[in-house]
C-alpha cells in the first residue's frame, strides 16, 4: 500500500433523486493499493455512491477524483482507469466464457492475441479452463462472480470497485473469492468493496460505515473496534446501522 | 476513417447474440415467406360475387338482356327478383344483397329513343369498398350494354364514350402495386422494431452498466447496433426480391442498385429511430408500444392502401415526416416504372435529411452517465 499516493477522493459527494437524499456529504480518500471496505444496510446509498466515484451517475453536489480524474467531467477518463464488478451480474448471458473476456478486452483496446493469452491465464487461476467455451448463463453463480471478478481486472486498471461481490455464495466460496481480491492488491490494484458479510469487513486495510447516505465511522477494523468498544466489526456495525431511520 | 477495433468486437457480439436468440432467425426466415407469398393473395383489392338483387319495372326483352349480362359476369350473383325498392332495400338490410339493380318502366323505349339507359343502383356501403366498386363495375356493363343497344338500332348515342388507359402497371394487377410496399413492410417489421428492444433490453437484464462503465463510444457502440440489423435489412430485402420474382413473375424495371441505395438510407432511418426510442424507455413493454405507434402512423399514412393525395391537408403534411411513404414511393416507382436515382430525388432528400437527424439523435439519447 502506497499512503502517499491517493487514488480515490471524494469530498461533500452528494446525490439526490427528487426530495430523496441518496448519498448525503460523503468524504473519504483511498490510498494506491488498499483494500477499502465500504459498509452500511441496505438502502444505505452505498451503490448510488459508488456509481458515481465509476463515472454512471452524476453528483447532485460535490466533488471526486478517481485516478486523478473528475467523476463529473472526465467520465470517460475515469472509466478508462477503473473496473467496475456491479452487484447484480451484468455478463451477457448468451456468450461463451470466452467471448465475454475477448468482447470487454477489445473494448478496452487489447490486442486479439494479447486477450488470447490472459484468457488463458485467467482461467488457469479460476480454475475454470473447462469452461472456456460455455455460454455464461449455464455457469453456477460462484463461478459466475469470480468471472465477473476477472473481467472487472481483466484489463489491468488501477483502481477496482466491487458492490456486493459475494452475495449470494456460500463461505468457502467467499474465501476464494477473497483470495482473488488479495492477489489483486498485491499487484497494486486498489480494491474499494461494499458487502454485508462482517468477517469480509475484517479482510480490509479500512473501513468506512454508511447510515442514512452519510458516512459515520471510517477507520482500521481494530480501531473501530477500540472505539465502540466492541469485539467484532459486527458490534460496531450493529451499533451504528440500528441507528438509521431510513427503513429498507 | 479508421474502423476502432472495439466496433468490431461490439458488432460480433451483436450478431452471435442475434443468432442465438430462439425466435429471431425464425422470425427472419417467415416473416418474409409469409409477406411476400401469403399477403399478396389476401390483400386483392378487386370485389367479386356482389350480390345483387334486380327490381324490373319494365319486363322487356332488353331488360332481362341486361339482367343476364350482370348476373354472367364474375363479378355478380344475382340473388333474387323482387317486385319493388322496399322489397329490395329490405334484402339490403338483412344482410342478403349488397346491391339493388332497379330498371325504370320505360327502359328499353326510353334507351332506344335517346340511348340513355334509366336505371337506378342503391348498393350498401357498410363495406365501402366493395359497394364502390360494384356500382362502378355494374355502371360499366350497363354503359357499355346501353351503347350496344343503340348501336344496334342506329340511333345515335349521346353519352360520351370515355376510354381510359392504364400506364406502367397495364393490368392494373394489383399485386404488382402491392409487393414493393410489402417489402418496406417487411423491413419496418424487423429493422424498426428490433432495435427498439434492444439498448432497452440490456438495460432490464443489467448488462448495459458493464459496458456503460467501459470507455466506450457512443457513436461506437450505436453503430455496433445499427450495422447488424442494416445488414439483415438488405439480406432479407434481397430475400423478398427473390421471392417476390419467383412467386408473382414481379421484378423491379429499374436497377438494383437504386432499390439497394434507397434501403440503404431508410434502414438507417427506422433502426436510428428504434434506438432512439430503446434509450428512452426504461422496460422493453415500454418500447414496442411506442413502436406500435409509430408502425401504425407509418402504415395508414403512407399511401399503401390509400393515396396520400386523397388525405387531407394537414395528414399529408404529417406525412412528408414519414420515412415508410419516401422508401414505398420509391421501391414502386423502380418496380413498376422503372425510374432511376434522378427521377427520385424527393423521396432520396426526404430519406436522406431524415437520417441526418435520427442517426445522431440516436447516438446523443445514449447516456453512459445518469
Amino acid at each position: 500500500m502506497n499512503r502517499d499516493n491517493i487514488v480515490i477522493e471524494a469530498h461533500g459527494l452528494t446525490k439526490r433523486f427528487g426530495t430523496f437524499t441518496a448519498t448525503d456529504h460523503i468524504t473519504l480518500s483511498v490510498c494506491e493499493g488498499e483494500i477499502f471496505g465500504f459498509l452500511g444496510a441496505n438502502g444505505a446509498g452505498k451503490t448510488t455512491a459508488m456509481r458515481m466515484l465509476c463515472g454512471l451517475s452524476k453528483p447532485t453536489a460535490g466533488t471526486a477524483r478517481v485516478a486523478g480524474y473528475d467523476v463529473a467531467t472526465e467520465a470517460e477518463k475515469v472509466k478508462r482507469n477503473i473496473g467496475y464488478m456491479s452487484q447484480k451480474f451484468s455478463l451477457y448471458d448468451d456468450l461463451t466464457v470466452a467471448e465475454n473476456l475477448r468482447l470487454f478486452g477489445g473494448i478496452y483496446g487489447m490486442k486479439r492475441s494479447e486477450v488470447k493469452a490472459k484468457t488463458r491465464d485467467v482461467l488457469v487461476e479460476l480454475d475454470m479452463v473447462a469452461t472456456l467455451n460455455q455460454r455464461v448463463a449455464a455457469l453456477p453463480l460462484g463461478w459466475k462472480q469470480k468471472l465477473a471478478f476477472s473481467l472487472a481486472v481483466f484489463h489491468e486498471p488501477k483502481i477496482v470497485f466491487l458492490d456486493e461481490p459475494t452475495g449470494g455464495v456460500d463461505p468457502v466460496t467467499r474465501r476464494r473469492f477473497w483470495e482473488l481480491i488479495y492477489r489483486a492488491a498485491d499487484r497494486g490494484v486498489t480494491v474499494f468493496v461494499t458487502t454485508h458479510y462482517m468477517d469480509e469487513a475484517e479482510y480490509c486495510d479500512r473501513v468506512s460505515i454508511m447510515v442514512d447516505g452519510q458516512i459515520r465511522a471510517l477507520d482500521t477494523p481494530a480501531r473501530l473496534k477500540e472505539t465502540y468498544h466492541a469485539a467484532s466489526m459486527y458490534d460496531v456495525f450493529y451499533a451504528l446501522a440500528r441507528t438509521a431511520r431510513r427503513g429498507e | 476513417m479508421i474502423v476502432p477495433m472495439s466496433l468490431l468486437y461490439l458488432v460480433e457480439k451483436e450478431f452471435k447474440q442475434m443468432m442465438r436468440n430462439i425466435i429471431l432467425p425464425l422470425v427472419f426466415l417467415i416473416l418474409p415467406l409469409a409477406m411476400m407469398n401469403v399477403v399478396p393473395r389476401l390483400l386483392t383489392q378487386e370485389v367479386r360475387h356482389v350480390r345483387f338483387v334486380v327490381v324490373d319495372n319494365d319486363h322487356s326483352t332488353s331488360s332481362e338482356q341486361l339482367v343476364h349480362k350482370i348476373s354472367a359476369s364474375p363479378y355478380f350473383d344475382l340473388v333474387a327478383a323482387v317486385g319493388t325498392g322496399s322489397e329490395g332495400l329490405a334484402q339490403i338490410e338483412s344482410g342478403d344483397a349488397d346491391l339493388v339493380l332497379q330498371i325504370a318502366p320505360r327502359f328499353e323505349r326510353e334507351m332506344v329513343r335517346t340511348g340513355r339507359a334509366d336505371i337506378s343502383l342503391q348498393a350498401n356501403a357498410v363495406d365501402g369498398t366493395k359497394s364502390g366498386l360494384g356500382a362502378s363495375y355494374a355502371a360499366q356493363i350497363i354503359n357499355a350494354f346501353a351503347a350496344e343497344i343503340a348501336g344496334e338500332q342506329g340511333a345515335a348515342t349521346r353519352a360520351e364514350i370515355l376510354s381510359s388507359r392504364f400506364l406502367y402497371n397495364v393490368n392494373l394487377d394489383y399485386k404488382t402495386f402491392m409487393i414493393p410496399a410489402l417489402m418496406g413492410m417487411v423491413l419496418v417489421l424487423i429493422v424498426g422494431f428490433l432495435p427498439a428492444l434492444n439498448i432497452v433490453g440490456e438495460k432490464e437484464r443489467g448488462t448495459i452498466e458493464q459496458i456503460n462503465v467501459t470507455p466506450v463510444g457512443k457513436v461506437e457502440f450505436i453503430l455496433s447496433k445499427l450495422i447488424p440489423y442494416w445488414t439483415v435489412g438488405l439480406v432479407l430485402l434481397l430475400y423478398c426480391m427473390v421471392m417476390a420474382h419467383i412467386a408473382h413473375d414481379v421484378s423491379p424495371r429499374g436497377s438494383v442498385l437504386s432499390i439497394l441505395l434507397f434501403a440503404t438510407l431508410f434502414l438507417l432511418v427506422i433502426s436510428s429511430l428504434g434506438l432512439f426510442v430503446s434509450n428512452f424507455s426504461d422496460t422493453t413493454q415500454q418500447a414496442s408500444l411506442v413502436m406500435f405507434f409509430f408502425l401504425m402512423v407509418f402504415m395508414l399514412m403512407s399511401g399503401m392502401l390509400t393515396p396520400v393525395t386523397s388525405m387531407p391537408a394537414w395528414a399529408q403534411t404529417i406525412s412528408l415526416f414519414n420515412p415508410f411513404r419516401w422508401f414505398m414511393e420509391a421501391m414502386r416507382a423502380v418496380y413498376i416504372k422503372g425510374s432511376g436515382v434522378s427521377d427520385l430525388l424527393r423521396p432520396l432528400l426526404c430519406l436522406g435529411t431524415m437520417a441526418l437527424v435520427l442517426f445522431p439523435a440516436a447516438v446523443l439519447s445514449y447516456r453512459k452517465q445518469s
